[in-house]
């Protein structure tokens, strides 16, 4: 069906003729373009955002390069499928707003995906030009947040087009990634969603836990709006488990529940001195920051400013903090990982930028032990050196203390980053779902049904800790079968 | 937007709102607690609910102005509205068939004593209250204990109504003199230490429930661990109660010390 939609768009008149307009072999000789950003010295005095997008010209050159290929496989790696060639050569032929309307077709979020998503880990890796000519990709995230951006600032944000309100009611739990892209697909479906949040805010990582200097609120506010635009309903407030029952949605009478509950639970590692004052969870120090602006005079919620700040973790939430806490005031803030920064899940971005800012990297070291003063605060820790032993049964080469290498640091602050586990409240309060070991729900990994016929599940609360992109395709697949399901059933 | 319904002054510093509150009315339990914001620029934290109204869709709070957003939520007259409240969080108290309870209460921790003495007595326990306070206006609640329990004895520090001394005192006075099947304590941190390590000695199971420093109150963030029997719990989902001799009294004093200076 979606081979067809291609084929189609491809094979419009403007397309072809934008084809012939350059030849490829000048479109490949185009070098990929660079995104400005803020200087790092000007950056950690402030919350901005670091990368300020492109240009018109930029966006419009950086398009060209696309060949707009017959089988596009960038699209394969792109987990909402969104048309990117098409997308693209809107962009090139300077209809910004249709290419804004062609990433909306697929997806919820496309200034918050084209800032977030490691795309080069997706849709960019199978880039015709990386996979063929072994040059950088076209910068297809750089586009989609150009698009995004420039519909958002010309104040002629559309709607997606809408089929009739069918009149059925269908719940979301949770307003993060994968929430937002399923309300939205289920909306132009034309169902009647009411998405049920915890916080007080909606967005769910995408407010508590990616800082302003990467994704900044207000641009989730916009996308966020758009579905308002559509009919989704928020109630935020609402803890589904505690405020109201699986079963209190059934009397509401929602005939289909999506749960995008996350995984918001932060793991510790269980060593001496980690419940000493200053050690905290990313999720307790993004959460004051991002959530709260704790680091703001006129906000009531404290944060802890710490002027040695260790950041235990490696991958994006470590990162986060580490560039958080040197904007806060760290005179050091300092990566603290086991493996080595080969390893780091990181996206390699961010691992550049955090080092432009002078955070410090340890890697190969591994806390065993946080020190206190006499009123409980931490003053320093007790780091093993590592090593990196035999590749173990999924290849990745696992660290091991090398005996004896213990060094102490002074540090007046501690953020664990070291991972999150799934949120338990709707696992333990849904009878009949079936659960991992892991406290993930068990879903049908195409159709994302649970073993309860009305309950569909996605993100996070199926993964594990995932990413945004990843949330919101299970979110877009699941809409599609419930769908289906409820078309056929009812 | 939860409205202010109504408001009464307990003592200078303590206020008692009924607040609107329907869904969160309709679920909670004894034990449970909220997590409010009072505005805008606002912060989350812990209330525990002191009663609650199904039918007219109301919860009541009993809070001491001590800090910034206490002071605030203070403040705020019927008609008023709270930015959020969101709830009912954490685990309800076990409430069973014991024998004789002794609930040992303190400053605002006598609110959300009352409806765990109203379960108690509702199972069919012998209910003994012991209300402690500084002084005499800083007592509480009193006529509802007293509608309640079977007993209730006050304990004032300077002696100004009720016996002079501590509610350890009271308590110890109870334990002497008849057999006491399970002990629950609310209040200050410190207050419910010392009463741990009196019924410790006596050897009676007791239950606290904590009041820690928290952020979203939904388990994700950690800020409100704290330590029973060597491993480390989050007050928020795991409690607010537990086995109170299982409790590091110590470090948990020592974690609400985080922001001091701060507030």
């Amino acid at each position: 069906m979606s081979k067809e939609i291609i084929s189609a768009q491809r094979a419009e008149a403007w397309r072809e003729e934008l084809r012939k307009e350059i030849k490829n072999k000048d479109r490949v000789n185009i070098e990929r373009v660079r995104m400005t950003e803020l200087d790092p010295a000007y950056r950690i005095t402030n919350n901005e955002e670091v990368n300020c997008g492109l240009t018109l010209e930029q966006a419009r050159r950086e398009a060209s390069r696309c060949l707009d290929c017959p089988d596009p496989q960038c699209i394969e790696g792109c987990p909402v499928g969104i048309y990117i060639p098409t997308f693209i050569k809107n962009i090139e032929r300077g209809e910004i707003l249709e290419a804004a309307k062609t990433l909306k077709l697929t997806s919820a979020l496309p200034a918050v995906c084209g800032r977030v998503c490691p795309q080069e880990k997706q849709c960019e890796s199978k880039c015709f030009y990386k996979q063929k000519l072994k040059k950088e990709p076209v910068a297809i995230g750089y586009l989609e947040r150009f698009a995004a951006d420039y519909e958002r600032e010309s104040g002629n944000i559309s709607v997606p087009e809408i089929k009739d309100k069918n009149g059925i009611k269908i719940a979301v739990v949770g307003s993060g990634p994968a929430g937002l892209s399923f309300a939205g697909e289920m909306a132009k479906y034309g169902y009647s969603v009411t998405v049920f949040e915890a916080l007080h805010e909606i967005g769910g990582v995408l407010k508590y836990g990616i800082p302003e200097f990467r994704l900044p609120n207000s641009i989730v506010d916009v996308e966020i709006d758009g579905l308002r635009k559509m009919g989704v309903e928020f109630l935020t407030d609402c803890i589904v488990g505690k405020t109201i029952t699986y079963d209190d949605l059934h009397e509401m009478g929602f005939k289909g529940v999506f749960v995008a509950s996350g995984a918001g639970l932060p793991r510790f590692m269980n060593i001496p001195g980690e419940n000493l004052i200053g050690v905290m969870s990313s999720n307790e120090y993004l959460t004051r920051v991002n959530l709260m602006g704790a680091a703001s005079a006129d906000s009531d919620t404290p944060v802890l400013k710490g002027k040695r700040v260790a950041v235990i973790g490696g991958g994006n939430t470590a990162m986060d903090s580490v560039r958080t806490a040197k904007r806060v005031g760290a005179e050091r803030a300092i990566i603290v990982y086991r493996r080595s920064e080969e390893e780091m899940p990181a996206r390699v971005e961010e691992v550049h930028h955090a080092k432009q800012e002078g955070v410090e990297f340890m890697t190969l070291h591994n806390p065993i032990e946080y020190i206190g003063d006499e009123k409980g605060r931490v003053k320093a820790m007790k780091l093993q050196k590592m090593r990196l032993g035999e590749p173990d049964a999924s290849g990745r080469r696992s660290p091991e203390p090398i005996e004896g290498a213990v060094e102490t640091l002074e540090i007046d602050e501690v953020i664990v980053s070291v991972g999150v586990s799934p949120n338990p409240l709707i696992p333990n309060t849904v009878k009949g779902l079936e659960i991992s070991r892991k406290g993930t729900i068990v879903v049908d990994e195409n159709t994302m049904k649970s073993a309860l016929p009305d309950l569909y599940a996605g993100g996070d609360i199926v993964r594990g800790g995932a990413t945004v992109i990843l949330a919101m395709g299970d979110g877009r697949r699941a809409a599609m079968f419930m769908n289906e399901s409820l078309k056929n059933n009812g | 937007m939860n409205k202010i319904l109504e408001k009464e002054h307990f003592s200078e510093n303590v206020v008692k709102l009924v607040v609107e509150a329907p869904l969160i009315a309709k679920a909670r339990r004894a034990g449970h607690f909220v997590i409010v914001r009072s505005c805008d620029k606002g912060e989350r934290i812990p209330l525990t609910i002191a009663q609650a109204d199904p039918v007219k869709g109301t919860i009541t709070l009993v809070i001491q102005a001590v800090g910034k957003s206490t002071k605030k939520i203070c403040a705020l007259e019927p008609g008023d509205y709270l930015c959020d409240v969101v709830g009912p969080l954490g685990q309800a108290t076990h409430i069973e068939k014991v024998g004789t309870v002794l609930c040992c209460g303190g400053g605002v921790g006598v609110a959300p004593l009352l409806p765990i003495v109203e379960a108690f007595k509702a199972a069919g326990n012998r209910v003994v209250v012991v209300l402690a306070a500084r002084t005499k206006e800083l007592i509480i609640l009193e006529e509802q204990m007293r509608a309640s329990a079977d007993e209730v004895i006050i304990m004032t520090d300077d002696g100004s109504y009720g016996n002079k001394g501590l509610v350890t005192e009271g308590a110890e006075m109870v334990i002497n003199r008849e057999k006491v099947d399970l002990c629950v304590t609310i209040g200050p941190a410190i207050m419910m230490k010392f009463v741990s390590l009196l019924t410790k000695k006596y050897s009676i199971p007791t239950v606290a429930s904590l009041n820690t420093i928290m952020v979203d109150g939904t388990g994700m963030c950690g800020a409100c661990r704290i330590t029973v029997g060597g491993k480390t719990k989050f007050v928020c989902v795991d409690g607010p109660e537990f086995d109170a001799h299982q409790v590091d009294f110590d470090e948990m004093l020592m974690r609400l010390s985080s922001y001091k200076g701060m507030e």
